[in-house]
This record gives C-alpha cells, sequence and structure tokens, in this order.
C-alpha cells in the first residue's frame, strides 16, 4: 500500500519551546487517520505543517512522497481541507460558496448539486451562509473539501460542537470516502468518533505520541483497566478487576442470590489516554 | 488568471451585500449628483462639488473599502482556506485590487458625468481619478494586510482616510494646511481636478504623486514580504 503522508523526526518550535517533538509516523492511502489529543496538543500545528502553511526547521513532513514545503498545484489539487474555523463566504448562498471553490479547483458546477445532496444541504443551497447552524456550516465546509474529489482530505475537529444526527451524518460520509479510497487525516478529541470510524489513530500529548495502533489493539493492550462494577441487594457498590480472580467472589454472591446488577467497564481510548498522562482528553 | 477572474467575480456577489463596503462606493457619487444639480451658492466655483468630491472619493473609498476587504478575509480564515486551495498571494490581491479599482471607476465615471466635461477633459478627468485610485488602494493593501482583524484595520484606516480626504478641502480654508498638503496626492489630484480645462502636468505634480506612489509601493512590498498572506 502507498504512503500518503509521512513525517521523520518532525519538530516545530514557538519561542524555542517544542510543539511537534520529534513526530514520526505514515498514513497508508486509503484509511482513516485519526491524531487524538486534548486542546493544545499540536493537533492544528501538525495539519498545518503537512497542508504547507507552516514550514517547520526540522524534520521531514512529505505528501505523496513530496516535501510539504514544495507542494506543487498539482499536489494541492489532490488535497481537501476543512479547517477549524470553517472560512467560508458568510454573505454568500450555500451554492455560490461552491461554485467559487468550483472555478478556484477547476471543476465543473454540474456536480455542485450531487455533492450537496451528499452532505444534506441541496434544500439550503440558495440560503446565506450566516444563517446556517453551525452544523450545516460544518457540512457545507465539508463539502467545499469534497469538491475536487481530493485524494487526501484533513478535517481538523470535523464534528466538534455538532448534535449526534449531524455528526452521524458526517460519520457516513467519511466512510463512503474512504471506499473510495480516499485517505482522510482527521484531528478529534472525541474519543468515540476515534474509535468509530478510525482506522489508525495516534494519541497526541504536549507534542509528543504516546500511543499508536488500531483503537481496538490500543483498548486491549489495557486490558488490565477492564472493571467490574457491582451493585448488591443492599446498596454496596463493588469494583472487581474483570479476570479469573474475582470469579471466585462473583460466584459466591450469586450463589447468594445478593447481586443487583453486574456492568463491565471497558478500555476505551480515554482511559488509555488518562492512564498514560493523568489526564482527559476533553 | 482564472484564479484572479474567479476572485473578481466573487467579490461582486459579495459587495452587493455588503452594505458597510457597497456605501463606500456610491456614496460620493450619489452626493455629487445631488448637490451638483441641486446646490447653486453666488461665485461658486464650475463644478465645486464634483472636485471636491472627486478628491474625497480618491482619498475614502479605494482605501477603506480595499483594507475591510483583506481585513475580513484574514479575521474569517476565508483567505487562509485560498491560499490552501493553491490561490497564490499576488492572485489574490489582484483579483481583489482589480474589483476594487473599476468599482471606484464606475464610481468616478459617474461623478465625471456629473461634470458636464467635454469627451477629451473628460478622459483627462478619469486618467486623473485612475492614478489617484491606485495610490489608495496601495495604502489600502498595506492596511489590510498588515492588520490581523477588521477591528484593527478601521482603527488605523480611519485617521489615514481622514488625512488623505480631508486636506484638499481643509487646504481651501487654510493656508498653512495647504502649505503642507501639497505634499500629499490628494492635494495634487484636487488641484488637477480644479483646473482641468486648462490641465497641465507640472513639475511638483508629476514629482509629488511619482513620489507618493514610490513611498506607497514601497510600504507595500515591505508589508507584504514581512506579513505574506500565505
Amino acid at each position: 500500500m502507498n504512503v500518503c503522508i509521512k513525517a521523520d523526526q518532525l519538530t516545530v518550535r514557538f519561542s524555542q519551546e517544542p510543539i511537534l517533538d520529534h513526530l514520526s509516523f505514515e498514513v497508508p492511502e486509503g484509511m482513516i487517520f485519526g491524531l487524538l489529543g486534548p486542546s493544545g496538543a499540536g493537533k492544528t500545528t501538525l495539519i498545518k505543517v503537512l497542508t504547507g502553511q507552516l514550514c517547520q526547521k526540522e524534520g521531514k513532513a512529505e505528501l505523496f512522497g513530496k516535501d510539504t514545503r514544495s507542494l506543487t498545484a498539482a499536489e494541492h489539487g489532490k488535497i481537501g481541507a476543512m479547517l477549524d474555523n470553517c472560512g467560508l463566504y458568510e454573505r454568500l448562498s450555500v451554492y455560490e460558496n461552491l461554485s467559487f471553490y468550483a472555478d478556484i479547483y477547476r471543476v465543473s458546477r454540474r456536480g455542485i448539486p450531487d455533492i450537496l445532496k451528499s452532505v444534506g444541504l441541496y434544500e439550503a443551497r440558495k440560503t446565506a451562509v450566516s444563517k446556517l447552524s453551525k452544523g450545516m456550516k460544518n457540512r457545507l465546509s465539508l463539502a467545499r473539501a469534497l469538491m475536487n474529489h481530493a485524494k487526501l482530505l484533513f478535517l481538523d475537529e470535523p464534528t466538534s460542537g455538532l448534535d449526534p444526527v449531524t455528526t452521524r451524518e458526517i460519520h457516513g460520509i467519511l466512510t463512503e470516502e474512504r471506499k473510495k479510497g480516499t485517505t482522510v487525516f482527521l484531528t478529534t478529541h472525541n474519543m468515540f468518533e476515534a474509535e468509530s470510524i478510525c482506522d489508525y489513530v495516534i494519541l497526541l500529548h504536549r507534542g509528543n505520541i504516546i500511543e499508536r495502533g488500531r483503537p481496538a489493539d490500543i483498548c486491549r493492550k489495557y486490558d488490565h483497566l477492564n472493571k467490574l462494577h457491582i451493585t448488591l441487594t443492599d446498596d454496596t457498590e463493588l469494583t472487581l478487576d474483570n479476570n479469573s480472580a474475582s470469579a471466585s467472589a462473583i460466584k459466591e454472591y450469586l450463589e447468594q442470590d445478593r447481586i443487583r446488577s453486574i456492568h463491565s467497564s471497558e478500555p476505551t481510548l480515554e482511559t488509555a489516554f488518562i492512564e498514560l498522562t493523568g489526564k482527559g482528553l476533553q | 488568471m482564472k484564479n484572479i477572474i474567479a476572485i473578481f467575480k466573487k467579490q461582486i456577489r459579495d459587495t452587493l451585500r455588503n452594505k458597510t463596503v457597497l456605501i463606500q462606493f456610491l456614496m460620493f457619487p450619489a452626493m455629487t449628483l445631488i448637490m451638483n444639480h441641486t446646490v447653486r451658492i453666488p461665485d461658486m466655483p464650475q463644478n465645486f462639488f464634483v472636485n471636491l468630491f472627486a478628491a474625497m472619493y480618491i482619498g475614502m473609498a479605494p482605501l477603506t473599502s480595499i483594507a475591510a476587504v483583506i481585513s475580513e478575509e484574514k479575521e474569517k480564515n476565508t483567505l487562509r482556506v485560498l491560499i490552501l486551495s493553491n490561490v497564490k498571494s499576488y492572485e489574490y490581491l489582484l483579483g481583489i485590487g482589480s474589483y476594487v479599482w473599476l468599482a471606484c471607476m464606475a464610481g468616478s465615471m459617474v461623478i465625471c458625468i456629473s461634470g458636464h466635461y467635454d469627451w477629451k477633459t473628460g478622459l483627462i478627468f478619469m486618467g486623473i481619478m485612475a492614478v489617484g485610485i491606485l495610490i489608495s488602494l496601495l495604502i489600502g493593501a498595506v492596511i489590510g494586510i498588515g492588520s490581523r482583524t477588521q477591528m484593527m484595520a478601521t482603527s488605523i484606516t480611519v485617521p489615514v482616510m481622514m488625512i488623505f480626504s480631508f486636506l484638499p478641502m481643509l487646504s481651501l480654508f487654510n493656508g498653512t494646511v495647504a502649505k503642507i498638503a501639497r505634499f500629499a496626492y490628494s492635494e495634487q489630484i484636487s488641484r488637477m481636478l480644479g483646473s482641468i480645462n486648462s490641465f497641465e502636468l507640472t513639475a511638483e505634480r508629476i514629482g509629488v504623486i511619482g513620489a507618493n506612489i514610490f513611498i506607497a509601493a514601497l510600504v507595500f512590498a515591505a508589508t507584504f514580504r514581512k506579513c505574506d498572506l500565505s
């Protein structure tokens, strides 16, 4: 499988302070790659470097095998981006925003209705962007990123602050894009998002990669955090390790008919992150 | 070239819905039409309001509108997305600049028509306006590029615009101001418009306007290098 993004010892410093500290990773083509970390971890800075908006002085960053500092028009044409701040023209309508970018990307305007239908904005095509909700603006921003049939999509917090329905719709669109062979590089601090749609994630903390792998593998790695929460009939609450050592105690409670409920709490990316850093992702 | 045209067309649509910028383009041409045809004062010089408002238009409309457009695009992140979409900084500036220049030239045309000039004098009038608008565009672009937000751009634009647009009027009433104002392009343009029927390019006029263009271009180049839009 071809490598779409490659970072090798990538370091970015602001006033000598490392914002990204010797990051090395590769993103193969056709996967949804998640960059998970709390605010200030360096996620947006990494997107800026990878899209050529910020030039690093140390290490390498490559897109499609070319240094991000010298991307040509052809390479830019393969990239679609949905940034943290929408960057839409508020006074123009939904359709006018996309038709402007169709001209910029040199693609036909005839495809705009289909793209608008795919993100559920066709009915609002004549509405000024200033009158759209945040979720609609995010979907329009995603539509714009999809306009040039990009091979690589950079999405910075694509579902931040959105309701569950819109979030699910955006996840559906991203999954469809993956099926078409598009590589998606998304940043998020939402562990459920990372677990549900990402093929591979890296956990970023203060500019360092502290964990990487498939979400399920990472969770499995921290299986020692798997606990059983038992509530007894006399309202006593117990927390036991989810392993064979707890079996006899549970058996005893069952025989005495004292268990009201048993819940297991499997490790998530968030619990893994907390285990590694002592802090939450939010 | 396609990017420049796309930005130009986008800006037309955007301006038609942006009252703040639209009023800059329309206010002085409308005022000239109204005042020139309704106000009659004894011993008033010929085309008094045309000359006065034309000079004010040059100092105000291009400067404030281009600064507002660029700073808004910076503040609202639309410029960042454009640059990311492989639009070069110079393409963006040419697209926006050519739009503001042409819009101001259209306004100047209205002012020119109000003056009832013959076609030759009209051409000279439009030529003078074209040069003045260009200098104001450079100054406005410097402010827009150097400002991070619209608020910041406005706070710089207002005093600069007041100086250049009101100097020609103030110099009519005060000799000391007139002595200083002669070094400003707007004052020289006002004087040229005032004597447009016996138009001549003196060394002073060429020198002052040339120096103003040179300084504005120099500051523009320095600001563009320092605060590169990309």
